[in-house]
């Protein structure tokens, strides 16, 4: 249990906060100290044995798969009345831990939370990431995995169309357009620090890759002015976006007539949901990140907290939504509604209901006390927790709801087989294989971006620059005023 | 201020003269009176944006968010056709291509459904705005582009990293060499550097 010093937190006083760049005077250090881990000869053996280990599960994912294509769906556990089961679960697990980097990168753009910069790099890996995982899932749940392309609206011999009605769609055009947006972002984000590795470059090869990799950028301002502009824009457009993923997730289920889906508290559940889990990945992976690639003095303990709090809000959003739905069930007077509720909390998946409210609604508590949100400790197993408990919600709603709906005639129990287990478990050696290549090959903070909130970045000297909230000083908003 | 790029590359083979500071506020002053001096054909190439160069440099408001606004109106244009066409649309065109949409009814509800349309409509607005927003700042700045006697000129090489450069171009109508370079030493930079085509 270590404690981090108090000098490099969140004062009492707002206009007294942390640096969010500590130790770091020069433009120059910035670079060396963020790309250490990316040039140093050989990574830390710690690198290798988490690839060693990713890279296995990855392989088991692979032979799941194959196996699941070879053999058919029975390998799963999946039956009629559950026949969404764990691939849907994980899904929307997925797609929820996504959320997070899209809203650091253009929610807190827009809000002009200048913490975000020291996260927002890898959140955005992450979430790119977590959706390749999280798209895998309805591409094997669709049973016939070689006719996954009917997903997409393309002319066929059949004259057969997808169905336009149909929120299942709805998810592939909400989803496609997530990975396709995040990923432009990411890339968009990079380019410039791509540039900076690519004049650092100490061979051949990498200097080539690097290089077509950038684009050729030469930090032009003229270049800079019209990159500022798409990033803007784009931080404006998935804004709205990364709302719409979740809600339109949660109409696959607030759609149909099952009683516990039918809900309309189903849309900004999810979304809390999704950015409370996707800032508990962000906290679980910046972590050991900032450990092992020496990144404390980007990452520091001001970054941390400020999560907390977010976790803090989101859990206690989620807290509200459960009993809201709760109440509702009762207030309705629906029979069927109302039984399902009893039946999520004292049936007979009551653990897994018990499990979903002590990690999200009671552990993310403790982050009401600064102790709490300063210790690495217990933000770390705090994270883990909420990991696992947004799991276990997603399990509740889906497998509960299908088990024990309208008639006891068609009620049936749901039990995973080792198949489910292992595909899960190798859906995060997927997402942990592509971050651990990620933090190795890629800039893994955005650089340029950092040196901009630095003091020193200010052009007129005044030091305070993009570092605090405050307003502009009198001069300078002057200067604004007649430049527009 | 050591070197003397007159002597470092051919006249017809200069590209521009670059000076190299180490400070945002170096920069800063150095846009504002490279612009005031009269040059057109001039650039800074720095590290990160510093906040309120381009309008130091007289750089003009970009179009890009005109190309963003008509290709999100496409996106959605395109995403009304598409659900409209495939879930009901039927016309024959002149009776012997017949173009048929896959109507299939589903518990009465209206083939077109506005409100069904909603979310379909508007994630393709997002994305096609996404798409030219990339794509069009790539094209407005020309990028990619690997070659540049920028990126040819291993002085410049800090231009990605802590060094903040400002180029004067040989095809600005005022370039003239000794007269640029004069100038650029007003300036107070670290040092001038002669680029080669």
């Amino acid at each position: 249990m270590t404690t981090l010093p108090l000098k490099d937190n969140t004062g009492e006083n707002p206009s007294q906060r942390a640096q969010l760049i500590l130790n770091h005077t020069s433009f120059g250090s910035v670079t060396d100290d963020i790309l250490k881990g990316n040039e140093c000869p050989k990574p830390p053996r710690s690198w290798y044995i988490a690839l060693a280990i990713s890279f296995s599960m990855m392989s088991m994912l692979g032979v799941m798969i194959g196996y699941l294509i070879f053999t058919g769906v029975g390998v799963w556990g999946n039956n009629n009345p559950v026949a969404w089961g764990y691939p849907i679960v994980n899904f929307v697990f997925w797609v929820g831990i996504g959320h997070a980097g899209t809203l650091i990168s253009a929610i807190l753009f827009l809000f002009r939370q200048k913490w975000r910069t020291a996260i927002n790099r890898f959140a955005e890996a992450m979430t790119i990431f977590a959706v390749i995982c999280a798209g895998t899932f309805p591409g094997i749940h669709i049973g016939r995995a070689w006719l996954a392309y009917w997903l997409f609206p393309i002319p066929n011999q059949m004259d057969m169309w997808p169905q336009f009605r149909s929120p299942l769609l709805w998810d592939v055009f909400a989803v496609g357009t997530y990975f396709t947006v995040s990923l432009l972002f990411w890339y968009l984000g990079m380019i410039p620090d791509l540039a900076t590795m690519r004049d650092r470059a100490n061979s051949k090869v990498k200097a080539i890759a690097y290089g077509i990799a950038s684009l050729g950028w030469r930090g032009s301002m003229r270049h800079w002015h019209r990159y500022e502009r798409a990033y803007l824009l784009l931080a404006a457009l998935a804004t709205p976006l990364v709302l719409s993923v979740h809600s339109v997730v949660s109409f696959d289920f607030a759609v149909s007539q099952l009683p516990g889906w039918h809900t309309t508290i189903f849309p900004p559940y999810f979304v809390a949901g999704a950015i409370f889990s996707g800032f508990a990945m962000v906290m679980t992976l910046a972590i050991p990140a900032r450990e092992l690639w020496g990144l404390k003095n980007f990452i520091t303990t001001r970054h941390l907290e400020n999560m907390c709090k977010v976790v803090l809000l989101t859990g206690s959003m989620v807290g509200y939504a459960y009993s809201m739905e709760f109440f509702i069930a009762w207030y309705s007077g629906e029979i069927y509604e109302s039984f399902t509720f009893i039946n999520r909390a004292f049936g007979p998946y009551g653990w897994a209901y018990w499990i979903m409210v002590s990690c999200n609604v009671i552990t993310p508590q403790i982050f009401w006390f600064k102790k709490a949100r300063t210790n690495i400790a217990i933000i770390f197993t705090a994270s883990l927790l909420v990991n696992v408990g947004m799991w276990f919600e997603r399990f509740v709603i889906v497998v509960t709801s299908l088990a024990n709906d309208f008639l006891p005639s068609s009620w049936g129990m749901y039990e995973p087989t080792y198949v489910d287990v292992l595909t899960f478990l190798g859906s995060f050696g997927l997402f942990m294989t592509f971050f651990l290549l990620f933090i190795r090959y890629l800039p893994v903070l955005a650089i340029a971006e950092l040196k901009a909130i630095m003091p020193e970045a200010d052009p007129h000297g005044h030091g305070h620059s993009y570092n605090e909230m405050e307003g502009e000083t009198d001069a300078s908003a002057k200067e604004m005023e007649e430049g527009e | 201020m050591s070197e003397v790029p007159s002597t470092t590359v051919a006249r017809e083979d200069l590209f521009g003269l670059a000076a190299e500071f180490t400070t945002t506020p170096g920069i800063y002053h150095a846009a504002e009176k490279t612009r005031a001096a009269g040059y057109t054909w001039f650039d800074c190439n720095v590290p990160f944006p510093v906040h309120g160069l381009d309008r130091a440099m007289g750089v003009k408001m970009t179009i890009l968010p005109v190309f963003v606004f008509f290709g999100g109106l496409t996106g959605l244009i395109l995403a009304c056709i598409l659900q409209v066409f495939t879930n009901s649309l039927q016309i024959d065109l002149w009776a012997l291509v017949p173009v048929v949409g896959y109507q299939f009814e589903v518990s009465g509800k209206p083939l077109i459904g506005p409100a069904a349309f909603v979310p379909v409509a508007f994630e393709m607005t997002v994305l096609f705005s996404a798409l030219t927003a990339v794509f069009g700042t790539f094209f407005l700045n020309k990028l990619p582009m690997f070659y540049h006697p920028v990126l040819k000129c291993p002085q410049l090489a800090r231009a990605t990293d802590d060094r903040f450069y400002l180029v004067i171009e040989a095809k600005d109508p005022k370039f003239s060499l000794a007269e640029v370079e004069a100038f650029l030493h007003t300036l107070e930079p670290e040092s001038v550097i002669a680029l080669e085509k």
